[in-house]
C-alpha cells in the first residue's frame, strides 16, 4: 500500500472512530436524546466502546480467514478508542448519574455484580492503553507485551457479561453481542489448534 | 359536580399517530414554505381526543412536583406488546385499535358484566396527580383521568370467595407486533400479559381504572383505551389495554412471576429498602430532571396504603 493510502486510511479510521461521539454532540445539541437523557448518553458510550472493542478483537480472525494482513494495522486504534469511549461511558456514571456519590457507588460496585464486571473490564483496559505505544513494547520485550495484551479476551467476556446481566430479561442483543465475541475467540482457537497439529515438530523449538 | 360525558367522535376523526409524530418533520416543512403558518400550526398540535374531569385535589401532589412533559410521558415508557425498547410503543403503536373495546368483568362475582367503552366513559370521571416509578429506576408525575376500581366492582358484586382479582391485557399479534412469534425473538413474556392484586388492594380508593391523561383520551401506547394505575407499586403491576378484569379465590400468577420469578413478586410494592437482585431501588431519576432522587416508601403513598401490608415481611413478599 502507498503511503498516502495509508494515510488515507488512518483518516478515515479516526473519523470513523469519532462518528459516534460527533452523532452523540449532535442529537444533544438538537435536543434529540429522549426522555431520559443520561440513560440514553450512558448506553450510547457503552455500546460503541463495545462495538469498537469488538473490531478490534475481529481482525485477527479476519487475516485468519481472508489472508489480509493489513486491517491489523488499526488494532490498537480500535482498542484505544475502545478505551476512550468507556471512559466517557465511566465519567457519566460518576458524574452525571451519581454525582460523585462515592459510598453509593462503592457499594454498587461492591452489590452489584453488572458494576463489578464492569469495573473489572475498565480497571484491566487501563494497562493495556498504557503500554500501547512502540516504546512500551520495546520496554516490555514482544513476549511479555503479548502475554499481558491477552487480558483483552478476559476484557471481551467482562464487557459481555456486564451488558448480559444489566439488561433486562427478553433483550436479545446482549446476547447477539456475546455471540460474536464467541465467535471471533472461536475463530482464533481454531487456529491456534489447528496449527499446533500441523506443525507438532515448531512446539520443541527453543 | 363531575362531567360525564361519552365522546362523540369517530376514531376516523383522531388523528393518525404517526402524523403526531412526525410533526417535527411537519413544522420544519411548514417553516420552510412559510406560506400558510396557522394552518401548518393546526394540523401539528397534539390532537387526542379531549377527555373531560375534574381535578379531584386529593389525590395531587405537592406543588413542586411538576408534572412531567406530555412529550415525554408519551414516548418513554415500556409496554413490550409493541417491543423491548422505551421508544418503540410510540413509533408503533398505531396498530392497536381502541375502539370497539369490551372489557369483561367475571369470576367470582354475582352479576358478571362486559362493559363498552362507552359504558365505562359514563362512570364519574376524576383527574388524579399521581406519581409513576418503574422498576428500571426512573419516574414520572402524570395526570391520569379515571374512577376507582372500587366502583365498578362494586357493580358486579364480588362474591365472599373472591380474595383476589386479575387483569388480562388484549392478546392479538395482528394489534401487537411483540406479541407476534418470530424466530429469533425469545421473548420471556407468556402472552397474554396478566397481573392481579389482592381484593383489598384492588378496593382501595388509589387504585385507579384510567381511561385518559394529559385530559386526552389514553394514548394507545399508555394502554389505551383501559389501563390500571396504581401509583404505590412498580409501573409493571398497572396492566394495560384491558379485556378481562376477573375476580379469583387463588394468588393470579402474573406475567413477570412466570417471566423471571426471583425479580419479579407478585407485591412489587415501591421500596427503596429492597433492591432488585440486580440493581439499586434506593434512589430514582424523574424524568425531566438531572440529579437522582431517593426513592419513597410506597412510591410516597405509604400513609395511605402502609396499612395493607401490615405485619408482612416485605423483602419474603416483594
Amino acid at each position: 500500500m502507498t503511503r498516502t493510502g495509508r494515510i488515507g486510511l488512518k483518516v478515515g479510521a479516526w473519523g470513523l472512530c469519532l462518528l459516534p461521539l460527533l452523532v452523540l454532540t449532535y442529537r444533544a445539541l438538537t435536543d434529540d436524546l429522549g426522555a431520559n437523557p443520561i440513560s440514553f448518553v450512558t448506553n450510547w458510550l457503552g455500546q460503541w466502546s463495545f462495538r469498537l472493542l469488538l473490531a478490534s478483537l475481529a481482525l485477527t480472525p479476519l487475516r485468519i480467514l481472508t489472508g489480509f494482513a493489513w486491517p491489523l494495522t488499526f488494532r490498537r486504534l480500535l482498542g484505544l478508542f475502545a478505551f476512550f469511549y468507556i471512559c466517557l461511558h465511566f465519567s457519566v456514571w460518576v458524574v452525571v448519574d451519581h454525582f460523585f456519590d462515592w459510598d453509593e457507588m462503592l457499594a454498587d460496585i461492591v452489590k452489584r455484580r453488572y458494576i463489578t464486571v464492569g469495573m473489572a473490564g475498565l480497571a484491566l483496559m487501563a494497562p493495556l492503553a498504557a503500554t500501547s505505544t512502540a516504546g512500551m513494547v520495546r520496554r516490555l520485550g514482544g513476549t511479555r507485551w503479548r502475554r499481558l495484551h491477552r487480558l483483552v479476551y478476559v476484557i471481551g467476556g467482562l464487557a459481555a457479561l456486564h451488558f448480559l446481566w444489566l439488561a433486562k430479561a427478553g433483550r436479545q442483543d446482549p446476547y447477539a453481542y456475546a455471540a460474536i465475541l464467541t465467535l471471533l475467540l472461536g475463530v482464533r482457537l481454531a487456529d491456534a489448534l489447528r496449527r499446533r497439529l500441523l506443525a507438532p515438530v515448531e512446539r520443541g523449538r527453543p | 359536580m363531575l362531567i360525564k360525558r361519552a365522546p362523540d367522535f369517530k376514531a376516523s376523526e383522531i388523528t393518525d399517530y404517526r402524523l403526531y409524530l412526525n410533526r417535527r418533520q411537519f413544522l420544519v416543512g411548514a417553516a420552510a414554505l412559510a406560506l400558510a403558518p396557522s394552518a401548518a400550526a393546526a394540523a401539528a398540535a397534539p390532537t387526542g381526543q379531549p377527555l373531560k374531569a375534574g381535578r379531584n385535589a386529593v389525590y395531587s401532589l405537592d406543588e413542586k412536583e411538576k408534572v412531567t412533559k406530555f412529550e415525554a410521558a408519551t414516548t418513554y415508557n415500556n409496554f413490550y406488546e409493541f417491543g423491548m425498547e422505551k421508544e418503540d410503543p410510540a413509533k408503533l403503536a398505531h396498530t392497536l385499535k381502541p375502539r370497539p373495546w369490551t372489557v369483561q368483568v367475571d369470576g367470582l362475582v354475582q352479576r358478571p358484566k362486559r362493559f363498552e367503552i362507552d359504558d365505562l366513559l359514563k362512570f364519574p370521571l376524576e383527574e388524579r396527580v399521581y406519581s409513576l416509578r418503574c422498576v428500571e429506576g426512573w419516574s414520572m408525575v402524570i395526570p391520569w383521568i379515571g374512577f376507582p376500581l372500587a366502583s365498578l366492582l362494586t357493580q358486579v358484586e364480588p362474591l365472599g370467595k373472591a380474595r383476589f382479582v386479575e387483569f388480562t391485557t388484549l392478546k392479538d399479534p395482528e394489534q401487537f407486533p411483540g406479541q407476534k412469534p418470530s424466530v429469533l425473538s425469545f421473548s420471556s413474556i407468556e402472552w397474554p400479559y396478566v397481573e392481579g392484586l389482592r381484593l383489598d388492594e384492588a378496593l382501595h380508593p388509589l387504585t385507579l381504572l384510567t381511561v385518559g391523561m394529559y385530559g386526552q383520551v389514553l394514548p394507545n401506547q399508555n394502554g389505551a383505551p383501559v389501563r390500571m394505575v396504581l401509583p404505590w407499586k412498580y409501573g409493571f403491576k398497572s396492566a394495560k389495554s384491558i379485556v378481562r378484569i376477573r375476580l379469583t379465590e387463588e394468588q393470579p400468577k402474573t406475567a413477570w412471576e412466570k417471566a423471571a420469578p426471583q425479580e419479579y413478586g407478585f407485591y412489587s410494592n415501591v421500596n427503596p429498602t429492597v433492591d432488585h437482585p440486580r440493581w439499586s431501588q434506593a434512589s430514582e431519576r424523574r424524568i425531566g430532571e438531572f440529579m437522582r432522587r431517593k426513592t419513597l416508601m410506597f412510591n410516597g403513598y405509604a400513609d395511605q396504603v402502609g396499612s395493607l401490608y401490615t405485619g408482612m415481611d416485605l423483602r419474603e413478599n416483594y
